[in-house]
């Protein structure tokens, strides 16, 4: 089952390797990962997605929580929560294919954001799962580049994830 | 305030940390540091042969004393040197502080002479890391580094310490902090009151309760409750590798080690046992056999000081997480005040069972090697444990020699037992029993070892000269790598893949000669006790006895593996239980 992990480690070199690396020593995977600092400055909010069982994903959160650099952790799918990824993709966009790609990205709410005579590129934003959709729908054989952001996840309502 | 330069205010916090002795050796990167080494006299630097030996001293320093041992190296081969040593802490959840130079700040990352991302390496078998980038936050970095090293579940700690940052020309002042404030460590003192009393229940009610107490509860000084704890309850303990010494090995209520070389009683016991109490132990690999087939019936009460340790191989059905001094106070309390005492007719039968498993197994009643032919190994620690009064400092390397002196030797204390049990390491003995030897000077510190370890670290008996370092070094010399080869007979049709010297060994006595100990060479099995006596008559002097053994002989009991559970075990070559 697909997790998506949200901590708060301290803003200091090398406290990046250490989750990270606490993943590839310990076997576990990671899906995808994002960290920017915090609107606290000696604060990093790191957010990771990752799979397994209850077993592997407590014994992940005990590790992580074992390292001095992390802060506070929370496994967001635990709770209700908004998760969000950004996608930039450019696709072959000529002729007729214009207007039907240009359909697609606004039922998907999606913004073109950069066009040529032959392609646009796009920006969509959702759940991992929507973007995933948008492949299908726009067809595979006229993507030409895809970048993803990596999940950003929050706890709904009051729940909150600071100090 | 008092203006010093960053390598006096390195040196100053070791001795404001009460640092007796750094264990360490000199190099380029770290020579600022050096010269503040020698303008002082609060603490004493001991000069190692090697930079691996540093760290192994040093840890036993800690293992034997509680205090934190302390590492001293240079950049690149010296860090990297000093890196088996503390994954051997690590492993074992060892207290250390290792302070490494490391090459200018502003050459870092540009492949600079003997420059190595000590930070980078020694990543995973540390528990916390410090690259200082200002002299001024050395100190504070010094205080955080012994407590993250001390507190929660012990380890090492890396401080690395550009050369330019430690220069004798910059000053600035100095003021020990007398607190740390770490906000994202917070280690754990009591345990969860809820679940102690569901703990205390499930122990007052056990029928077959087994007491499985591990290295934690000799880190965690916690030897006095446990045995108050085994003799309320009535009931069996066993110590793990780790843990011998926690409960007094001797005690008729100790059903001695378990697990992979346990007794078969204790692994009899845990494997009829339900009720379990597990404390400051791990449920390693080498304990547990095949995790599925676990203690079928127990119920696992699981008291650890590490989160991460509950639950990790074996699922716990009352985890508590604590220090276990202070959940073993908590319990005796709550069991002391219940009005239900333990069930005197069901601990009757369990005793008479265990009692008789004891009889028809135990390695000391029935011993588990013939005792004609040449002189056995099992047979040297005995009588090493007569001579010493089992009263000695075992440093143990690793291998047969290793499970044999953790089987043969009964130890009564916490902290007599030193060896390298989780990443086993050979190379360990040696420096070891010099860091203890260091600790408890007129102590017998013995290293028990074999002709295949001794020879990974034996360029510190040069270390034993220079500081007069009275340890016995008792070699069980069988003339090869003796576990492996036990391993290549069971599994390999005794195909000695590079296990054998082919009469490479050198005469360890004319060794010893050179570097002005004593070397004495055993035989015979009539000689023997005659010659430990001599050894250990010597008190002032580094002794060797080069003991030879049967290089047959195997160690047993063993556990079957894979497939197998707790009870599954060979007794010798040919009977399993």
């Amino acid at each position: 089952m697909k997790r998506i992990i949200s901590l708060l480690m301290e803003n200091e070199p090398g406290a990046l390797s250490r989750v990270v690396g606490l993943f590839s020593q310990r076997g576990y995977n990671i899906e995808t990962l994002t960290v920017a600092p915090t609107e606290d400055a000696s604060l990093s909010r790191l957010t990771l997605t990752t799979a397994g069982d209850d077993h592997k994903i407590e014994q992940i959160t005990k590790h992580l929580n074992r390292l001095i650099d992390v802060v506070k952790l929370v496994d967001l799918t635990e709770g209700a929560h908004i998760e969000r990824e950004l996608m930039l993709v450019k696709v072959r966009a000529t002729g007729a294919q214009r207007a039907e790609v240009k359909r697609c990205v606004d039922i998907f709410r999606g913004q073109i954001v950069d066009v040529t005579s032959s392609v646009y590129t796009i920006q969509i934003t959702g759940a991992s799962d929507k973007l995933d959709s948008f492949f299908q729908a726009v067809g595979e054989a006229s993507i030409i580049e895809v970048v993803r952001s990596g999940v950003s996840g929050i706890a709904r309502g009051e729940k909150i994830l600071s100090l | 305030m008092e203006k010093l330069s960053g390598g006096d205010i390195l040196i100053r916090s070791l001795a404001e940390e009460g640092v007796e002795y750094l264990f360490g050796y000199p190099g380029g990167a770290a020579l600022h540091i050096y010269d503040a080494v020698f303008r002082q006299k609060a603490v004493q630097h001991i000069l190692v042969r090697h930079e691996q030996a540093a760290t192994h001293a040093a840890d036993g320093y800690a293992r034997s004393t509680g205090k934190v041992g302390t590492v001293l190296v240079t950049s690149g081969p010296g860090a990297t040197n000093a890196i088996t040593g503390i994954a051997t802490a690590y492993m074992d959840s060892i207290p250390m502080v290792v302070i490494s130079g490391q090459v200018m700040s502003d050459k870092i990352g540009e492949d600079a002479f003997q420059e190595t991302d000590m930070v980078g390496v020694s990543r995973p078998i540390v528990k916390h890391s410090f690259l200082v980038r200002d002299a001024s936050k050395i100190a504070e970095t010094v205080k955080k580094a012994f407590y993250i090293a001390s507190t929660g579940r012990p380890g090492p700690v890396v401080i690395d310490i550009p050369k330019d940052i430690t220069n004798p020309v910059d000053k600035f002042d100095f003021d020990y902090p007398d607190k740390v404030k770490l906000r994202s460590y917070t280690p754990i003192a009591k345990g969860h009151t809820g679940q102690i009393k569901k703990a205390a229940q499930l122990l007052l009610q056990a029928k077959r309760p087994m007491i499985y107490a591990g290295g934690g509860v000799v880190q965690g000084n916690a030897s006095e409750q446990l045995i108050e704890l085994v003799r309320l309850l009535n009931a069996p303990c066993t110590n793990t590798l780790m843990g011998l010494g926690a409960y007094p090995g001797s005690d008729e209520k100790c059903v001695g080690m378990l697990g992979m070389h346990g007794t078969v009683e204790a692994n009899m016991a845990m494997h009829h046992a339900d009720v379990i109490f597990a404390v400051g132990a791990r449920f390693d690999d080498r304990v547990t056999n095949t995790p599925s087939k676990f203690c079928p019936s127990a119920k696992i009460i699981h008291v650890d000081i590490d989160p991460a340790s509950i639950s990790k191989t074996v699922a716990a059905d009352v985890p508590i997480v604590g220090a276990v001094d202070a959940v073993l106070d908590e319990l005796l309390e709550i069991i002391k005040a219940e009005d239900a005492k333990p069930d005197e007719q069901a601990l009757a039968q369990w005793w008479k069972q265990i009692n008789e498993w004891r009889e028809r197994y135990s390695i000391t009643q029935t011993p588990r090697y013939e005792t004609g032919g040449m002189l056995k190994p099992q047979e040297v620690v005995s009588a090493l444990y007569e001579v010493t009064n089992g009263d000695a400092y075992i440093c143990s390397d690793v291998g047969q020699h290793q499970m044999f002196a953790a089987q043969y030797y009964h130890y009564d204390k916490p902290r007599r037992w030193i060896n390298s049990g989780g990443l086993g390491t050979m190379g360990f003995g040696l420096p070891a029993a010099m860091g203890v030897q260091m600790a408890h000077r007129d102590a017998n510190v013995v290293c028990v070892t074999g002709e295949g370890s001794i020879q990974m670290c034996i360029q510190e008996l040069s270390t034993c000269a220079q500081y007069n370092l009275p340890v016995k070094i008792i070699c069980i010399n069988n003339q090869a790598l003796g576990m492996v080869r036990q391993w290549q007979d069971m599994q390999y049709d005794s195909r000695y893949s590079e296990s054998l010297y082919e009469d490479s060994l050198p005469d360890f006595v004319k060794l010893m000669e050179a570097y002005g100990h004593v070397g004495m060479k055993v035989t015979k099995r009539e000689e023997l006790k005659q010659k430990l006596e001599e050894c250990f008559a010597m008190k002032d002097k580094t002794v060797f006895m080069d003991i030879y053994v049967d290089p047959n002989e195997h160690v047993y009991p063993m556990h079957i593996a894979p497939e197998g559970s707790m009870r599954d075990m060979w007794l010798n070559k040919t009977e399993r239980t």
